[in-house]
């Protein structure tokens, strides 16, 4: 659908790629952690190593749960957009197809959060 | 000199009304009446008689006046009392204070946008009637907004997070929920706006924002906001009159407008809900003596009052929008999740966040016997110990956020409380992100105006909110320069038991009821 309106309506989108100097948006949330009340967002270059986004950003957002210590990222499940998702950590986030705005889920079998209860 | 007495005849009350109202419009000569009135055709809304239209009041101007004016001097006085007599130290307890910041912050800034609103459909209707009526509803709303900021002003003058209630409430990232809400439906027609508000916030939804606040305010001894609230009511309720009046004249006018209605009516019941997800959390967590659960206001004010409602709509052919399925599911959780998110974000809004008591957690069961022990008394228990450990549990990272509410994608997939709802779709080679189903069915019917949003991580990151600093400058601190931009003070956020506010309301009181040596 469109929208209704009484004059031509174009406008652009306020959160294009080329708005965030060179990064691009990145979206990580942890399933089965409710403790962290929503997924987070970065801005970042799309060169970052996937890895790198693990020991960095995300390390800062979530290592605050007993849990974070205990990942077996070998075992980690990763979903984007929903979608299943096999990320390369030695690849840069480009080439690990990671597009700006792209939401990226992750399973940590085992890991059920605080006393197990998913938090 | 001797003037002669003329003897008219006085008008009688309906005679009265026409000319005080319909008596004031003309048919315009020169123009065409479709020039005159622009706005109130492209939605697509047929009105082929406006005179049909019937003021459920029969309010005139000049009646306006003296009602409103009896009105304002009972509550200035009362005001004035309340100031003289250090009301502000008769409150409950100092958390009280928050929800104080929370009306005037992300509530009082909406009773100015309706009366733009309403004031800019009041031009645009070309219907007298109706436009009488708006009129006379945009000068209820901007008095509501005054007397708002006059009551609170005298909490302003003791307490942090209220002196910059309109700068925040246009940048600081959690007030855009509020705030998006009414922009979206001030920019839509004039009859999806009266139909946004009109209808779906001031009738559907009205007493679910209007008893917690008020009759909250009235339990913690807040004589002020009680006072302002009691002074509204009966605005209110010839706002709700006239919301209702306008579904069923528009209704009643062509069976095409149906459709459009409906559409509307999911639409904003879904948004006006998304909104209350702030005060469901003040009900069941800031106030500190509470007047009822979110769910036992939610059984009252929705499930009883509204469904009466939709029954009788139901012969124009309107059905319950289809989203309250997932609200009665949502019920049980929405203030906690809500108050989980707050905590955790403290160091970003204008108000202070606490865990609730073991008193609080055992009230929260009483009441949601199947969600708080399971799925969020845990969270509390584990921050507590944080707290006590010293190292409290704080977001380090902005949220991710829906499209369309704005708010963190906090909600989990309705009926399975710990599972993350995921919501997507791509337009125009962009992606997007949505809280809830309904959220995204909002972006694709009108997927232009969505992508305008300000998403608060977003506007951080394109480098929006460093005002005039330099970010390429040497030694740049972006937080620090948000923050200074924000005009958001350490002493607004964090922790309650921390904070100047909680100190400083048990020295006053203190002061007050003590004679120390």
């Amino acid at each position: 659908m469109t929208i209704t309106a009484n004059a031509p309506y174009e406008f652009t989108s306020h959160d294009r790629q080329e708005d965030f100097r060179g990064a691009r948006l990145v979206y990580v949330g942890w399933n089965r952690h409710m403790m962290f009340a929503s997924p987070y967002c970065w801005p970042l270059p799309p060169d970052t190593p996937f890895g790198a986004l693990v020991e960095g950003p995300m390390a800062q957002a979530f290592g605050m749960h007993p849990d974070w210590k205990k990942i077996d990222w070998a075992k980690a499940e990763w979903t984007r957009n929903g979608e299943p998702f096999s990320p390369d950590p030695a690849k840069s986030l480009a080439d690990n197809g990671v597009a700006h705005k792209d939401s990226l889920k992750f399973t940590t079998p085992g890991l059920d959060g605080i006393a197990g209860a998913g938090i | 000199m001797d003037i002669a007495v003329t003897k008219k005849k006085k008008l009688g009350l309906k005679e009265r009304y026409a000319l005080m109202t319909r008596g004031l419009g003309w048919e315009p000569t020169y123009q065409s009446v479709d020039d005159v009135f622009p706005m109130d055709t492209f939605e697509g809304i047929k009105i082929h008689d406006w005179d049909a239209w019937e003021d459920p009041f029969r309010l005139t101007m000049d009646a306006y006046w003296k009602y409103q004016a009896e009105k304002e001097r009972k509550l200035y006085a009362i005001l004035d009392a309340f100031a003289q007599g250090n009301g502000h130290l008769t409150l409950s307890d100092a958390r009280y204070i928050n929800t104080v910041k929370l009306f005037i912050n992300g509530l009082a800034p909406l009773e100015y946008m309706s009366h733009r609103g309403f004031a800019h459909i009041g031009r645009q209707f070309r219907g007298v009637g109706p436009r009488v009526a708006c009129m006379m509803q945009s000068l209820d709303e901007m008095r509501h907004a005054q007397t708002q900021v006059h009551a609170i002003s005298n909490y302003n003058r003791y307490y942090d997070g209220m002196a910059n209630f309109r700068h925040h409430h246009t940048h600081l990232p959690y007030l855009q929920v509020p705030r998006s809400f009414f922009e979206d439906a001030a920019t839509g027609g004039p009859f999806e706006f009266i139909v946004a508000i009109g209808f779906a916030f001031e009738y559907v939804l009205t007493n679910l924002v209007f008893v917690p606040f008020i009759s909250g305010a009235a339990y913690n001894g807040d004589m002020g906001a009680m006072t302002f609230g009691f002074s509204a009511q009966s605005d209110e309720a010839r706002h709700m009159t006239l919301g209702l009046e306008v579904i069923k004249f528009v209704l009643e006018q062509d069976p095409d407008n149906l459709p459009i209605v409906q559409k509307w009516l999911n639409k904003w019941t879904w948004r006006g809900v998304r909104v209350l997800t702030l005060v469901a959390m003040m009900q069941d967590y800031m106030l500190p003596k509470r007047v009822m659960s979110w769910a036992e206001a939610w059984e009252i004010y929705f499930e009883e009052n509204c469904g009466a409602l939709f029954r009788d709509l139901a012969r124009y052919g309107i059905e319950v929008p289809p989203c309250v399925e997932q609200v009665r599911k949502e019920r049980d959780h929405l203030s906690h999740m809500a108050w989980c998110q707050f905590y955790q974000a403290r160091g970003t809004s204008n108000f202070h966040a606490w865990l609730p008591s073991k008193e609080d957690m055992d009230w929260l069961s009483a009441k949601y016997p199947d969600t708080f022990d399971q799925y969020y008394r845990p969270r509390f228990e584990y921050w507590a110990k944080l707290e006590e450990e010293g190292t409290p549990f704080e977001a380090q990272t902005p949220p991710q956020q829906c499209q369309v509410c704005q708010i963190p994608t906090i909600f989990p997939v309705p009926g399975e409380p710990l599972t993350r709802a995921e919501h997507t779709c791509e337009h125009d080679g962009e992606r997007f992100h949505f809280c809830s189903e309904w959220c995204q069915v909002i972006f694709e019917d009108e997927p232009e105006k969505y992508v305008q949003a300000n998403l608060g991580a977003h506007e951080l990151y394109k480098g929006n909110l460093f005002g005039d600093a330099d970010p390429t400058a040497e030694g740049f601190d972006p937080m620090a320069a948000a923050m200074a931009f924000l005009k958001l003070t350490p002493a607004e956020s964090g922790l309650h038991k921390d904070s100047e506010d909680a100190r400083n309301f048990d020295l006053w009181r203190g002061l007050a009821t003590r004679n120390d040596a």
